[in-house]
């Protein structure tokens, strides 16, 4: 292999990396940007979606379409729950509160699934097999798949931010509250629908992780979640096309200290850059000044 | 009967006794106002109505209906709404898309007739109509706080202190235009410090001081009274 093709395929592996932590990074961006709240449960949506998608094709034998469709329902409806539960009764505490519960809520789902369905990692088949080739360099099918579902994710997000009514109360909402229910905005619909999206597109993260590393573990969604938030800062929490962002250059830049022959050193520099960032710049690359209200 | 009733309510911030037994009326078709000091308990009243806020006794009745347990969201959709102090337009949205968040309880199919008739009014707000809304003037900004309450086409409009940090010239169009809202048949609620411009409009007015009503009125009783030039027209 020449460099050239070396250098894509790191670009490749960069960008589905990095598709992934962007379809996660968006959740937190989200929810941020609506309750000022860094949901750090959001990662372990993704552990349940794998789960659910992981059982769904190996004890129940469903197609891995339909699989992948009940991994998104499922952590759709978990992260509603969730904040239905936890996070609505707490809306007028302060965000400290808000942030402690997250996490309590985070060690309970990492909990109950060791409890339920143990410590150990399940592992399966790859459901998606096979590569394209493209003169000397070669692109998986998964890697294919997860940045082309990941980009129709992200242009149907924009669009429906932007376009929507629903989409233009969740900014009305993320911008200022009180005059948002002055205009007839329910909040407890806005923000519930904000985490259904944020937790759809966690879904769909789960599924094309699994299109990578076919397996479950308890403890997956947090450092992928973690990486997931330092993209999400990277690129300006509260910002979508900001997460985005943040997403692939945290893909990308992995793939590099990869090819730099430096792989365990990955994680690493994703929390050096997170420092970095917080330093130089702490309202990330296309963040606006944290908002002071509420 | 009176189009909004409010019966000796009273309002709290934890152990902050906000708003003390205050009670007043807004007829249909009437301006009144609501004149005080800031920290007078203004704001208050108006977010208690608008549900915002709530009050721990007393009671709001708007067109017979008592406002107890309504929330914020649907209080807009019965007919009242709310020009909020400091503006708060969406400073990230465009003028349009501001417009179409304050007619977001109405059908959709009324919204562009709404924005064309705002426009109208408006016309600075259609030239600038895509722009984002934290680029606007001061003044601007004031006429898109009111134009975007007025998509909602409220029986009752509320405005909380329209006139400040507005140049006398501008505080003089804002008056005009409520001047010509309310005889357009819209009935107005005018919360203001600036108790001079606010009695050159209203019918009526009442007086919070530490959260109480001290005094009441109509324009010329208001006027004419000595404790209220001293107290608060600076005479
Ligand atoms: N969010 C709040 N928390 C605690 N106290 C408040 C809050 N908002 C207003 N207050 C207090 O309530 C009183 C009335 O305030 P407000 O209604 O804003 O007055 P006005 O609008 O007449 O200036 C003041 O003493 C003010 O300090
Ligand atoms: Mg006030």
């Amino acid at each position: 292999m020449n460099w050239l093709s070396l250098a894509f395929s790191q670009i490749v592996n960069g960008l589905q990396a990095g598709s992934v932590y962007a379809l996660v990074a968006l959740g937190y961006s989200m929810v941020y940007g609506i309750i000022l709240l860094l949901n750090f449960a959001h990662g372990d949506l993704i552990m349940v979606g794998a789960y659910t998608a992981f059982y769904a094709m190996t004890a129940f034998h469903l197609h891995p379409v339909v699989s992948v469709a009940l991994a998104i329902l499922i952590s759709t409806a978990l992260g509603v729950l969730v904040e239905k539960i936890a996070y609505t009764p707490l809306r007028s505490a302060p965000r400290l509160s808000l942030l402690i519960t997250a996490i309590g809520i985070s060690f309970l789902l990492e909990n109950g699934a060791q409890l339920i369905f143990g410590a150990d990692t399940k592992s399966m088949d790859p459901f998606v097999r096979g590569v394209l080739t493209l003169g000397n360099a070669t692109v998986s099918y998964a890697a294919l798949i997860t940045i082309l579902v990941s980009v129709i994710a992200m242009v149907g997000l924009t669009l429906m931010v932007k376009k929507t009514k629903l989409g233009k109360a969740m900014r009305a909402v993320s911008e200022d509250m009180g005059a948002a229910q002055l205009m007839g905005i329910s909040l407890n619909k806005t923000i519930s629908f904000t985490f259904a999206v944020g937790s759809a597109l966690a879904g769909i993260g789960s599924v094309l992780y699994l299109c990578a590393y076919p397996q479950a573990s308890p403890t997956m969604g947090s450092m992928l979640g973690l990486k997931a938030f330092v993209a999400a800062v990277l690129g300006g929490i509260g910002s979508i096309p900001g997460a985005m962002l943040g997403g692939f250059s945290i893909g990308l830049l992995e793939a590099l200290v990869s090819a730099g022959g430096l792989s365990e050193w990955k994680d690493g520099v994703v929390f050096a850059v997170l420092i970095v960032v917080l330093l130089v710049k702490p309202a990330g690359i296309l963040g606006k000044k944290i908002p002071e209200k509420l | 009967m009176a189009l909004l009733q409010a019966d000796h309510i009273n309002v709290f911030y934890g152990a902050i006794h906000a708003v003390q037994d205050v009670s007043f009326h807004v007829e249909a078709r009437e301006i009144v106002t609501l004149i005080g000091a800031n920290g007078a308990g203004k704001s208050t009243v108006l977010k208690t109505i608008s549900g915002l806020l709530h009050a721990k006794s007393g009671r709001i009745v708007f067109h017979g209906k008592e406002l107890k347990g309504v929330p914020a969201h649907s209080v807009v959709a019965g007919g009242i709404a709310q020009v909020p102090e400091g503006r708060r337009i969406f400073l990230r949205m465009t003028v349009e898309e501001n417009l179409e968040m304050g007619a977001y309880t109405q059908p959709r199919a009324s919204l562009s007739a709404a924005m064309q008739e705002i426009f109208q009014r408006f016309p600075r707000l259609e030239e600038r109509r895509n722009q984002v809304a934290g680029t606007l003037s001061g003044g601007e900004q004031q006429m898109l706080a009111m134009g975007r309450a007025l998509m909602s086409r409220p029986t009752l409009l509320m405005l909380d202190e329209p006139s400040m940090g507005l140049a006398p010239l501008l505080v003089e169009q804002i008056f005009d235009i409520i001047r010509e809202l309310h005889q357009g048949g819209t009935t107005i609620l005018l919360v203001e410090q600036n108790s001079q411009a606010a009695l050159s409009v209203a019918d009526r007015g009442y007086v919070l001081e530490n959260g109480r009503i001290v005094a009441s009125g109509t324009r010329s009783d208001l006027l004419a009274s000595d404790a209220i030039k001293k107290a608060y027209l600076g005479a």
